[in-house]
């Protein structure tokens, strides 16, 4: 195979071809407005940023034949859990990030636990541990303190090193996008290099020769959900160091988010088959997508409509690209 | 407190009178018919751009309100406004909302801040480029420490506690407070102002969190609230009333338990002129979209701006006497 064809054959073709489409969309339409400063291209990346975070593990674990739901009420959780720590019992920011990453942990091999003793479908399982998490966050958060916001965290020790480390900047780039980068590369070595990235591609595409073959299955699920949770608790904490606070709702429709930037990036929602790059893509397209609406002035009651159209173009691009590819290849 | 409501009401008149006066000597002679000589071109109040971005929900009546007051207001001075609302109640989306329109450089910023600490960043990015701000709704103290020119708003514990008051004085001993916004300090001002009414009178009230995306479900959670001891809900806005009203109607407790809310809209002031609702606080939010438009405006163009820090616009309390008059102008999405 020639190394053009080699490169058509990415999945992530697809989507790298929707964000630049959005790009030079935007860039024409709100390039004045300040689309293409460097402080507009920082906002978008930093969304992006936050969102590729989450999307990468969650494409391993979509990969793999498994939904995460539960990672938005993580991210509530994870940060109340920090805030509190910190607020209510005095402890450094590290503690309470130590107990956060401890927290998610927990939640992820619950989730991963039941998913494979249970054989129920992890849409369900997560679906119930999203709601659990959920009002647990709430009806702790108010039981302890009686409120729902918890604020002043720039006070606990240590927070100016977590500051440097989760909310620092390089020049316009915000931490999180390394962080992003970092993670990115780190998933697609793993799925691509790995023994563990063959068995991921094993249990999602044939669970049962898989299992045959002698493939750990429930280890492979569980440690991957507990990967996307300890990743929505670091997307937790950005955002509690950055706004040096959380409250009961953050993060809430984060999972749908990064969900969808794993399929925009070529990720099958019936799994087998993905890519960690193109969930990278995905995510950086939503970004890119959701800030360019505000930067082209479009009126927020139409946000979603123009949302929504956005997306479902870039998907359609995605695979008509695909397909064309495919038909090229034969 | 009826009478401090309307002095400050009146307070609030004058200032729209006086605005109003200066748009007609202003903005008539050059804009109508286009044949005006002299007065400053329309083309120079067209490119200031004034930016809005609240926490607002697009479901919410109340919001809807204060865009109307911001479209309206951005006709009359004939400038170009932008409005932008989170889909849901969400910090991070919000600020990422500011950052964006910080970056577009806009002539001036019309914000609400329920979370102060979660929009400082934003909000410093903002004064540090330069951009006038000016705070509206809640986030008035908060607001002035970041450096907002003005807030045009109502004090919420206050509020909270005058409605407190007025429960505890129509007998109420055992009341629900109904939150419809989790995770909005203003919201949890409210209730504490309203509790804290309520304690000292004697009575107590305990906080409910419902979900404002979901009138089924708030309703349902106020009904299984409504045990025997309850007698007086108070509720913070137009989804959380309705909510309420329906919840007591399936209780046939119309009309029995006090029933207390900020914020009109049709439905609120049917139940207060027909004694199924005790009393509306009113915040004329029309005015927080309207009134921060025009100061801008004038800000931009002459470098003027009232002092003070802060403009009420409310509390006003809406009670039987009055809610007839004011009926029409809901239907309009003017109150």
């Amino acid at each position: 195979m020639s190394a053009a064809k080699k490169l058509l054959d990415r999945p992530e073709l697809g989507v790298a071809a929707a964000v630049v489409a959005a790009w030079l969309f935007f860039a024409f339409y709100a390039g004045d407005s300040g689309f293409l400063s460097s402080r507009g291209t920082a906002t978008y990346l930093e969304i992006a940023s936050e969102l590729g975070i989450l999307a990468a593990p969650v494409a391993l674990l979509m990969i793999a034949g498994e939904f995460d739901l539960s990672i938005g009420s993580t991210m509530a959780a994870c940060g109340m859990t920090i805030a509190l720590c910190c607020d209510k019992l005095g402890w450094p920011i590290w503690g309470g990030i130590a107990a956060a990453a401890a927290l998610a942990l927990a939640v992820g091999f619950f989730n991963g636990f039941v998913v494979t003793k249970t054989r129920l479908p992890s849409f369900i399982v997560t679906l119930g541990s999203l709601f659990i998490l959920a009002g647990g966050t709430i009806g702790m958060t108010r039981l302890i303190t009686g409120r729902t916001q918890i604020g002043g965290l720039e006070e606990a020790g240590g927070f100016g090193a977590a500051e440097t480390l989760f909310a620092g900047h390089v020049g316009p780039i915000s931490a999180s996008v390394l962080w992003w980068i970092a993670i990115t590369a780190l998933a697609a070595w793993v799925l691509l290099r790995t023994r563990s990235g063959n068995w991921i591609f094993g249990v999602g595409g044939a669970p049962d020769s898989a299992r045959r073959v002698g493939i750990p299955v429930a280890r492979v699920k569980i440690s991957l959900f507990m990967m996307t949770s300890l990743a929505a608790c670091l997307v937790a904490t950005f955002q509690v160091v950055k706004f040096t606070g959380a409250d009961v709702l953050r993060g809430t429709g984060k999972e749908l988010e990064a969900i969808l930037a794993a399929v925009l990036g070529g990720t099958l929602l019936t799994g087998g088959r993905g890519s960690v790059l193109g969930a990278a893509c995905g995510a950086l397209l939503f970004g890119m997508v959701q800030q360019g609406i505000v930067f082209a002035g479009v009126d927020s009651d139409w946000y979603k409509v123009f949302l929504g159209a956005m997306l479902l173009l870039a998907v359609l691009l995605n695979s008509s690209v695909q397909t064309r590819m495919a038909e090229a290849r034969r | 407190m009826k009478r401090e409501a309307f002095a400050q009401r009146r307070g609030v008149f004058l200032v729209i009178a006086w605005l109003a006066a200066f748009v007609a000597l202003g903005c008539g002679k050059g804009g109508e018919g286009g044949g005006g000589a002299s007065g400053e071109p329309r083309r120079e109040r067209a490119a200031i751009r004034i930016a809005v971005v609240t926490h607002g929900q697009a479901s919410d009546t109340f919001w809807s309100v204060v865009k109307n007051g911001v479209d309206r207001a951005a006709k009359d001075m004939g400038v170009t406004v932008t409005y932008n609302a989170p889909q849901t109640f969400d910090m991070v989306a919000m600020s990422r909302l500011i950052d964006a329109e910080v970056a577009k450089k806009p002539d001036g910023l019309v914000v609400s801040v329920p979370d102060p600490r979660a929009l400082a960043k934003s909000l410093e990015a903002a004064r540090s480029a330069g951009i006038p701000i000016v705070t509206i709704n809640s986030g008035g103290d908060a607001g002035k420490e970041m450096g907002a020119l003005i807030h045009v708003g109502q004090a919420e514990y206050d509020a909270g506690k005058g409605g407190g008051e007025r429960m505890a004085k129509a007998g109420a001993k055992s009341a629900i407070c109904v939150n419809h916004e989790v995770g909005n300090a203003s919201q949890d001002e409210r209730c504490r102002g309203f509790g804290d009414a309520m304690e000292k009178a004697g009575g107590k009230s305990r906080v409910l969190a419902v979900n404002a995306a979901d009138l089924t479900d708030a309703q349902g959670k106020i009904g299984a609230a409504l045990t025997e001891d309850v007698d007086a809900v108070f509720t913070l806005g137009p989804l959380g009333s309705r909510a309420a009203l329906g919840a007591l109607k399936a209780a046939g407790k119309l009309g029995k338990v006090q029933l207390g809310t900020f914020d009109l809209s049709p439905d609120v002031l049917a139940a207060v002129r027909d004694g199924q609702m005790a009393f509306a606080i009113d915040q004329q939010q029309y005015l927080q979209g309207y009134l921060p438009v025009v100061m801008l405006t004038q800000y931009k163009l002459y470098g003027v701006m009232p002092a003070g820090g802060a403009l009420p616009t409310g509390p006003a309390f809406v009670t039987k006497d009055n809610a007839a008059a004011v009926i029409n102008w809901t239907k309009e999405g003017l109150r």
